[in-house]
């Protein structure tokens, strides 16, 4: 590059160096490789990682505005206990004995529960059903998020998550879920 | 009979194409993917069929395991900020030092009058006071959670003009109290509505 040529003028003709030209092409596969590779991993890391939320509107506790009155015949109320198990009973508390199921999708559990309560309150009130959770201090999250999550999947929107009374405690108590 | 000869062609390909097209993909990928953040403590999401994705901005998020409460804010302006309010609050002077490495923090997780020596702490120290620690109080005397709440409300308001949202992230295992400790102080200054951030399952 910055090298004088010092080699006398006028020699012989065909005395210079030639470098030999060299193919500038590289063999490119293997990067295309490595950087597919790498482009599948940032895919699937990013778009697979995106958290899922599910919302959830709490009653106001000071608004006694909103606050309309449900008939008890359609009103659903679930206990969650503790060994991830829980109880149902349609209406007042003490009035109608309480079941107990599960979180499961078989003929005890609360999907087919919602089910069957839902279509019933349909067909004798025409109106939809109000579901209250009552979480006892026994259950855990996942309780609390399954059964909010077969609430969405039943399509039963008009739910509420309460705190759990006394007399309802004494329910679970009975039958060794608290 | 004279034997056709198929000209061999060469097999090679110009690649240089691709590769452009595979490096450009790869930057883009690589600069808009987040760093995921560590948990302070291990959280097993709760598994639901909401398909609902969380939004990119504007989210606090309440981390919750082991009866431990940490706090997630996004943004290091409303990092900052808050961080200042909290230390009107409880009468705490932050240094812009200070300040610094709190903007670089993922999650609030000590009572706030350890967080200056918490904030001076390398990445080792810092995990074992996490482990060791109960996470941000949540009593009612101090009502530290509450106020972190709050501020970032207010400070969220102030910069964007919108209501905050709050998401909790909560261990399937966590015992029930715990959750309705959280929700009633998000209630007490009416965020009724959240989100409980779930993992996907099938129906």
């Amino acid at each position: 590059m910055a090298e004088l040529d010092t080699s006398g003028g006028g020699g012989k003709k065909g005395g210079k160096v030639r470098s030999k030209k060299q193919s500038t092409r590289v063999d490119l596969t293997a990067m295309v490789d490595l950087a597919f590779l790498l482009v599948t991993f940032f895919m699937l890391t990013t778009t697979l990682n995106k958290p899922k939320a599910m919302d959830l509107a709490m009653p106001d506790k000071d608004d006694k505005n909103t606050q309309e009155p449900i008939a008890a015949s359609r009103t659903m109320t679930v206990l969650l206990g503790s060994g991830n198990k829980l109880e149902w009973f349609v209406g007042e508390p003490g009035k109608t004995p309480p079941t107990v199921g599960d979180y499961s999708k078989g003929d005890k559990g609360i999907r087919k529960v919602l089910i069957d309560q839902s279509q019933r309150v349909k067909s004798t009130t025409g109106k939809t059903m109000f579901v209250i959770v009552k979480p006892s201090e026994k259950s855990v999250y996942k309780n609390v998020v399954d059964v909010l999550d077969e609430l969405h999947i039943t399509d039963n929107m008009a739910f509420a998550i309460v705190d759990i009374s006394p007399v309802e405690i004494d329910l679970l108590k009975r039958d060794n879920l608290f | 009979m004279p034997r056709i000869k198929v000209p061999r062609k060469s097999t090679a390909i110009d690649m240089t194409a691709m590769c452009d097209v595979a490096f450009l993909l790869l930057t883009f990928f690589i600069l808009t993917a987040k760093p995921k953040v560590e948990d302070p403590v291990a959280v097993d999401m709760p598994k639901s069929a909401t398909e609902q994705t969380l939004p990119e901005s504007g989210v606090a998020i309440l981390t919750v395991g082991k009866g431990k409460v940490f706090f997630t804010i996004d943004g290091p302006e409303n990092r900052k900020q808050t961080l200042l309010q909290m230390g009107t609050k409880y009468s705490i002077g932050f240094t812009p030092s200070e300040v610094k490495q709190f903007q670089n923090l993922d999650n609030v997780g000590v009572p706030i009058q350890q967080l200056k020596q918490y904030l001076a702490m390398d990445s080792e120290q810092r995990k074992a006071v996490i482990t060791a620690g109960k996470g941000i109080p949540t009593d009612s005397v101090s009502n530290e959670l509450y106020n972190w709440v709050h501020e970032a409300r207010v400070v969220e308001k102030n910069l964007t003009n919108k209501e905050l949202l709050f998401s909790i992230k909560g261990d399937s295992n966590e015992e029930y109290p715990t959750m309705q400790r959280i929700i009633a102080i998000l209630q007490k200054q009416k965020v009724n509505k959240f989100s409980l951030i779930t993992t996907l399952r099938g129906k």
